[in-house]
């Protein structure tokens, strides 16, 4: 499939998106690079070589992690329910849901659970779930996917908030950012205190401990895990981790990469559910382990490095397209570099074969991905997976090979195309269409270095 | 349940950059150009002005005529097959130079950090990369690689600012080495943009592909030039410069654009 030019042309004709978009990111990406200055965080190198090996390590190993994790939860309690699909890790929710009578469901922010479209699930079984991330609960209202992978609503205004208020929840127009806070915050206190199952994700589960860590600024994650009766997290395969000190690392980077805090407002490390004694917590936790396609990427040792992402988004906000297109106009949940390569993989590569080509390789996204991931390589490789697809273009590129072979013929055939770029046509019509061309100069630096040897 | 845990840790590639300039203590007598089919079909200016620049510092200047392109735009489109034939004219046509200077970062850094991983597979072609390959300079990396350089006698009486080329700037590591020889200029005030680490758009055949988000990143870009009040805009690389030229000359702007080489080569 090609680019959704229209969509793309729509987003850029757009002034108030483009200048929320440019500016949001503009300001994740500048405390971002404070938070890392050598001034703040002397060790930043290092902890992006060792998060990286780390990750490294644990992907060699996975099977032996998983199972060491399982292990972990049972002994504090919990249980682990492994999910090939979205649809077995929603058929566990909703028989779960059934059985013990919840109609009702919080749901903290997790972008594993928009990949498997479980909201949608859940409802085809009338169960009603609820985002009560501020940026997630707008969306859901607005009945739209996330825009960003960790700041859902960077796209839109406190006016375009204060019109969707107003339309779904019948309230009074109010465009001040701290009333519409309090709105959802009323709304989303009631769904707390009488969901019977909180779903959350997971930024990184512990192995040695049986732990899942979820990190988040609004408090909204806490609650879900902790107020109604049932703890459900989700969470794919790739995100353990072997030890809890191994925590330290990543903890360091993700709050940093994200949004340039040094830490975020809330950091819950939660193990099992309560126990005998314990005042808080829910009884019943539930890990689901989703595949979902984790084990053929970890099986393609060409791409396998983007399953060391850790969803921080700086990617996103380095990169000069996304900060063009926004997060909609990518096919997939993932938007941005780590979108554009990972939505092949888990998509199919033959589906939106434009994404991986839809970069300029300037390489922002690698100079910013805590755990060194490789983007610019990683779409390199799948542009090599990718050309056989088009034997047009095939056959220009095997002509210029053999032209670049025969520096006579090359010169001969650069001279006729500097006498051609007049001319409106094929590449250079889409060059005019955006820029003006130069004029091509007489002679080549060629000709001219021949005249000057005379 | 606990477990030891022996690190097993395979670095990736280009995990270490190598330091982007290594002052050398020799002074070479003769250096070989790559001009760059960018330079040689469309900015000859810049290929002469680098050429001035080495044959005022006294250095014997080598066009070898054979020499085409560096594979790049097979490369990046993911040919690979095209990309390692047109490599391995350049392994032979700059076969025994011993310095060979290249007037981009991104095509150097595509010769640099790439042509291995095109012959990753054939340890033969790969040794004459690799003996190849820390031979190769980009201009402004190689000027400073010179013991002793100064000055270059060279005058500029403009405001200018510098445009980062993504390759140069995140591949090749250089940011202080265009600045350090803009600081040798004459009467030269160099104002920094505030997207001057932000790509221009160019990307290649990206440029013409996606040529609306191509446009709208040279759109964000003239503005930061805008900005600074400066008459020109000065970069490394001629294809970046091509784009912020067509952004500029299209949106109406008077501000020109050169190539490092041309403002080295200016007696003002």
């Amino acid at each position: 499939m090609s680019a959704p030019e229209t969509a793309i042309r729509k987003t850029l004709a757009d002034a108030n998106l483009q200048l929320a978009i440019y500016n949001n990111t503009g300001r994740f990406k500048e405390n971002r690079r404070r938070a890392v200055a050598p001034d703040q965080l002397p060790e930043y190198e290092d902890l992006r070589t060792r998060a990286a090996a780390i990750k490294r390590h644990t992907l060699s190993f996975l099977d032996v992690y998983l199972l060491q994790l399982e292990s972990a939860v049972e002994d504090s309690g919990g249980k682990v329910i492994w999910a090939s699909t979205g649809e077995e890790a929603a058929d566990f929710i909703v028989k779960l849901a059934k059985e013990r009578e919840a109609n009702l469901i919080v749901k903290s922010k997790s972008m594993t659970s928009e990949e498997i479209h479980l909201n949608d699930r859940l409802a085809h079984h009338e169960l009603e779930a609820v985002e009560t991330d501020l940026g997630e609960y707008i969306l859901q209202l607005a009945g739209q996917r996330p825009f960003h992978i960790v700041a859902p609503a960077i796209h839109m205004t406190r006016n375009d908030v204060a019109d969707i208020f107003t339309e779904k929840l019948g309230i009074e127009h109010d465009t001040v950012i701290e009333n519409q806070a309090m709105t959802a915050r009323r709304v989303l206190r009631e769904k707390f205190l009488s969901a019977g199952i909180g779903i959350t994700g997971a930024n990184f589960l512990l192995a040695d401990s049986g732990a899942v860590v979820i990190v988040e600024n609004e408090g909204n994650a806490r609650l879900t895990h902790s107020a109604p009766k049932v703890h459900v997290a989700i969470a794919g395969i790739e995100k353990v981790i072997p030890r809890a000190r191994d925590l330290a690392v990543f903890l360091d980077l993700l709050g940093r990469s994200a949004s340039g805090q040094a830490l975020t407002s809330y950091t819950s490390i939660v193990t099992g559910p309560r126990r005998q004694g314990e005042l808080d917590g829910p009884e019943e936790f539930y890990l689901v382990l989703l595949d979902a396609g984790r084990t053929k990427l970890l099986a393609d040792p060409e791409q396998r490095e983007s399953l060391q992402c850790i969803r921080c988004g700086a990617c996103l906000n380095a990169c000069p397209v996304y900060r063009k297109i926004g997060g909609h106009n990518y096919p997939w949940v993932y938007s941005g570099p780590i979108g554009k390569v990972i939505t092949p993989s888990f998509q199919g590569k033959e589906k939106d074969t434009w994404l991986p080509f839809a970069s300029s390789l300037c390489g922002a996204c690698a100079e910013v991905c805590p755990v060194k991931i490789d983007i610019p390589g990683l779409l390199l490789k799948l542009r090599k997976e990718l050309v056989t697809a088009n034997p047009a273009d095939r056959s220009a590129f095997q002509v210029w090979a053999w032209l670049m072979r025969r520096p006579g013929m090359y010169a001969l055939a650069a001279r006729i195309g500097r006498s051609l770029m007049g001319f409106n046509i094929g590449p250079l019509a889409a060059w005019r269409s955006e820029r003006d061309l130069p004029a091509a100069p007489r002679k080549s630096f060629r000709e001219l270095w021949k005249e000057r040897k005379k | 349940m606990t477990a030891s845990h022996a690190f097993i840790v395979i670095p990736s590639r280009g995990e270490t950059l190598a330091h982007p300039v290594i002052q050398s203590r020799v002074m070479p007598r003769r250096v070989a150009i790559f001009v760059t089919c960018i330079v040689d079909q469309l900015f000859p200016n810049a290929g002469m002005a680098m050429v001035d620049v080495l044959e005022r510092l006294g250095l014997e200047v080598e066009f070898r005529e054979a020499q085409t392109c560096c594979a790049q735009p097979a490369f990046n489109s993911g040919y690979q097959r095209e990309a390692r034939a047109v490599a391995r004219h350049f392994v032979d046509t700059f076969d025994g130079a011993e310095t060979i200077v290249v007037p981009s970062g991104s095509c150097t850094s595509m010769i640099t950090h790439h042509y291995a991983d095109l012959f990753a597979h054939d340890p033969v072609a790969l040794a004459r990369v690799d003996a190849l390959t820390p031979r190769v300079f980009e201009f402004s990396q190689f000027l400073l690689s010179l013991p002793n350089l100064d000055s270059l006698g060279a005058r500029f009486p403009h405001k200018i600012t510098y445009h980062d080329s993504c390759h140069a700037l995140r591949e090749l590591g250089l940011k202080d080495a265009p600045r350090r020889l803009l600081g040798m200029v004459k009467d030269l005030e160099l104002v920094e943009m505030e997207a001057a680490e932000e790509c221009c758009g160019f990307g290649g055949t990206f440029s013409v592909k996606f040529a609306q988000i191509s446009g709208a990143m040279a759109r964000t870009k003239v503005d930061s030039i805008l900005q600074t009040g400066a008459s020109h805009v000065v970069s490394l690389d001629s294809s970046c410069l091509m784009q912020l030229r067509g952004a500029l000359s299209r949106g109406g702007h008077k501000v020109e654009t050169l190539h490092l080489a041309e403002v080295l080569a200016s007696r003002g």
